[in-house]
């Protein structure tokens, strides 16, 4: 048991109120001396959905990979490792094999099997826009044995790993097979995996608790964890995610002691947690990019002239600064496949990065015969990350010339709202903004906004021929050499469509108290590895 | 009185009914898509569609109503369309903490406030008067998260007597109840406590003029049973009213205290509902509100016959 000087004092002082009151309060009801063995921690949102392929929501697939592993994962360097399954390419790059490693068991004690990984690809394959175009390519994905799986391709694709590996949603969980063969579009209802914690189903409550118990069965890897690869060594027995919708509670109940973690506490409160020495307050991942997306479909955005006199009104610095405010947690970054990613690249964004171009913008705007039709601009209100994009871009747009409608809502109704593809007077919208943490946007395969299929793809729909076949080139491209060249290709012109407009990179560090260590950097809040201080 | 309380019961299913409808269409109307909620940012139209069309959404409103409406009929609120749990077992799991912890408010409430009541009453005009009425009036303009945090910096933070959040179950001992449960109450009591003192103090002051008062007093009666026998007992009705609706109120309308404390209570529940436009689960949350406001209203026209003898059903 652990109890610091602090908590110590707390105890006695407690136990004086107490006695004040007349009653027995029972100091053990203090979650700070809860089972030392126990993370309370409190993760950026309730989790509600129990199924990590029905829904990309990042609260899902964090509790994804608490509960399922995946064949293959992503180390610090962004490079694809085995974790469930060694691989091997053969010469023609046409066939993978990949051969489950000893000890494999799902949380029901069955051992994992070839066919129950081909069943949770196939189920996955149909919610993932990379799964998708892996299965494309897939000529067979069949079980030589009960451990050997066998993809074999229809032509090379330099991707096979990468798509395995991909960190963030949708991640190609495993699951048991009985449980993967529910349909694509009807949520799971049992929580088996085979991952390094088991789920405690008795104990949850959803949008309110989740909890998670050591799986005494796993057999970690043997190399030390770096990012999502390694080995996940579950050093506590239990952890606890508990929800806390107020920001201030959760900065209150850490700095008390009575949480163990805070994933995303609010940027405004972060002064009250910098200067405690009990607490850590450090940046565990590339943190998320912050963008705008318009309307292909109607005026005055289906026309590219004003499209790029909207992106030179804007800056990033000024969207930032009412964001996030501190320029320790966020960068000025160009590139539409985030900063500090192997396929970084500034090409198009050099007024975005700087000051902007109002008198480009404004010199544009007339050449390409605005009409003053208004720009009808979704403003959630509710969601602190994404509702001052809005307001910046309304007066960056006005200052040009724009006639701005900003219309405020709240996301749910933003996200139903953007899903319309009726003109913006009967329903529909001109412009949105929105966040994606970087793993999801790293590369021109998994950038939903990055392609040119109409109305078939992510709100806003461009149809852009060139864009797919840039694409193309991506896909076809060898070496990293090659797949950076159409990056940087496939950007410049998205920039010169104006696709979406990057607005800048912003990292919200976690804090957690000193009792813990081994926190790993991931793109995923992950609990292996910590170690709980007694 | 059976007669009317079973009168009163039925007269109620009119009304549920009308609110379950009302509720319904509201929620239809009301722009939002549950399906986009569980989806995610990345999903395609067709993706959202497909999730449409597994929850039934895409189904004619009329049919929607009737196969809800057909479900309640048999006493099943449905599933929820976010966490595929049921919403009997949802408003279950967070009953308990509301209900405690107005239970616990309204019993601080009305011990703190009547006697303050009749104690101003009592001394109408005087300093104690004055004083009884400023704490009151700070009590009621206070928002009631301000109270909270105060609260919590003081006796949680800085003197850690109590835990900044979180509930403990009743089931788990008096004290882990208490020790949770004693910030949240007394920060909500703030605003009770003024309102059934001022309520208290204008019932009292309004009997104490009345000639049975000076009756008793000239029958050389002690004054704490003038006060307490004679003039409160009659002031009751409208301070019961005070006090039924009040926890009609509390049960209903607790969310900042409960986000403020972390308590997953039912306000917490309705809002979450509503911004994931969890359809059954805040259809559920607004007839058991309906419900628990009849079923107040009824126990507070009852009880009205047990202070004052006169009134009869």
């Amino acid at each position: 048991m652990h109890a610091s000087a602090s908590t110590k004092t707390g105890r006695l002082k407690s136990h004086i109120a107490a006695a004040i009151l007349g009653l027995s309060v029972s100091v053990a009801g203090f979650a700070q001396t809860a089972l030392a063995t126990t993370i309370i921690a409190v993760p950026h949102s309730g989790l509600r959905i129990l199924d990590p392929i029905i829904t990309t929501a990042h609260i899902v697939r964090n509790h994804g990979y608490m509960v399922w592993d995946t064949l293959l994962s992503y180390d610090a360097d962004f490079k694809p490792q085995p974790q469930m399954a060694e691989f091997e390419v053969s010469a023609d790059q046409l066939t993978y094999t990949f051969k489950l490693r000893d000890g494999l068991k799902w949380h029901d004690g069955t051992p994992v099997t070839a066919q129950d990984c081909i069943a949770s690809l196939q189920r996955w394959g149909k919610r993932d826009t990379s799964g998708q175009v892996l299965f494309d390519k897939t000529e067979s994905l069949t079980a030589a044995d009960d451990r050997t799986i066998v993809l074999k391709l229809k032509e090379p694709f330099s991707y096979v790993l990468d798509v395995l590996a991909k960190p963030s949603s949708v991640v190609p969980f495993m699951m048991p097979k009985r449980i993967a063969e529910t349909p694509a579009d009807t949520a799971i209802t049992e929580i088996i995996g085979s991952g390094p914690f088991r789920f405690v189903k008795e104990e949850y409550q959803p949008g309110v608790k989740a909890v998670y118990e050591k799986f005494k069965d796993y057999v970690p890897r043997s190399e030390p964890a770096s990012a999502l690869a390694g080995g996940k060594v579950v050093k506590v027995d239990r952890v606890e995610w508990i929800s806390m919708p107020d920001a201030q509670t959760a900065v209150n109940a850490i700095q008390s002691g009575e949480i163990d973690y805070l994933e995303s506490p609010s940027v405004d409160l972060l002064p009250l947690v910098q200067g405690n020495d009990e607490l850590t307050v450090e940046i565990m991942s590339l943190g998320s990019q912050t963008m705008g997306r318009m309307n292909f479909l109607y005026p005055p955005f289906d026309n590219k002239k004003i499209r790029q006199a909207a992106m030179m009104a804007m800056n990033q610095k000024d969207v930032l600064d009412a964001l996030i405010g501190n320029p320790d947690y966020y960068t000025i970054c160009g590139s539409m496949f985030g900063c500090g990613t192997p396929l970084e690249s500034e090409v198009g964004a050099e007024s975005l990065t700087k000051s902007g171009n109002i008198e480009g913008a404004k010199a544009l705007l007339k050449e390409a015969g605005y009409d003053g039709t208004p720009v009808v601009m979704l403003q959630p209100t509710d969601v602190v990350t994404v509702k001052a994009q809005p307001v910046v871009a309304a007066a960056a747009l006005r200052a040009v010339g724009f006639n701005v409608d900003l219309q405020p809502m709240d996301w749910q109704t933003l996200v139903t709202r953007r899903a319309s593809q009726k003109p913006p007077a009967e329903g529909g919208w001109n412009m949105f903004f929105t966040n994606w943490i970087v793993p999801e946007i790293m590369t021109p395969l998994n950038n939903p906004m990055l392609n040119g299929r109409g109305t078939k793809g992510f709100f806003g729909w461009p149809t852009d021929q060139k864009m797919e076949d840039l694409r193309a080139k991506y896909v076809a491209a060898k070496t990293l050499t090659e797949q950076k060249a159409a990056a940087a290709e496939l950007q410049a012109h998205a920039m010169d469509e104006v696709n979406y407009i990057p607005l800048g990179q912003f990292k919200i560090p976690s804090v957690w108290r000193n009792e813990l260590s081994g926190l790993l950097k991931a793109p995923v809040p992950v609990f292996w590895n910590i170690e709980k201080k007694d | 009185m059976l007669a009317y309380t079973v009168r009163r019961i039925f007269a109620a299913v009119p009304v549920m009914v009308t609110v379950a409808i009302f509720v319904f269409l509201l929620l239809r109307l009301t722009p939002g898509d549950p399906a986009a909620i569980i989806a995610g940012d990345m999903a395609t139209p067709e993706q959202l569609q497909k999730i449409r069309n597994a929850l039934g959404l895409d189904r004619p409103i009329a049919v929607q109503f009737f196969s809800w409406f057909w479900l309640l009929l048999q006493g099943d609120l449905g599933t929820s369309l976010i966490s595929n749990t049921p919403v009997t077992a949802m408003i279950g799991k967070h009953i308990e903490p509301t209900v405690s912890l107005a239970l616990l408010t309204i019993t601080l409430s009305v011990i703190i406030a009547v006697p303050l009541g009749v104690l101003a009453a009592w001394r109408h005009g005087t300093w104690i008067d004055f004083a009884v009425m400023t704490v009151s009036v700070i009590g009621f303009s206070v928002p009631v998260f301000v109270i909270g945090y105060i609260l919590i910096q003081i006796f949680a933070i800085d003197l850690k007597w109590f835990p900044v959040q979180g509930f403990r179950s009743l089931s788990k001992g008096l004290g882990p109840f208490l020790e949770r449960a004693v910030l949240p109450s007394v920060t909500l009591a703030s605003i009770y406590v003024a309102l059934i003192a001022r309520m208290t103090r204008a019932s009292v002051l309004e009997v104490l003029g009345e000639d049975y008062i000076r009756t008793a007093r000239a029958k050389g009666l002690k004054e704490n049973v003038v006060l307490f026998r004679h003039a409160l007992r009659n002031a009751a009705v409208p301070v019961l009213t005070i006090i039924g609706t009040g926890f009609a109120l509390l049960i209903s309308g607790v969310v900042v205290t409960e986000s403020v404390f972390n308590i997953p209570g039912i306000g917490r529940l309705t809002v979450d509902a509503i911004l994931a436009r969890d359809y059954p689960v805040i259809q559920g949350m607004i007839l058991l509100t309906s419900g628990i406001y009849v079923l107040i209203n009824l126990l507070i026209d009852l009880s009205y016959s047990f202070f004052d003898p006169r009134i009869r059903y």
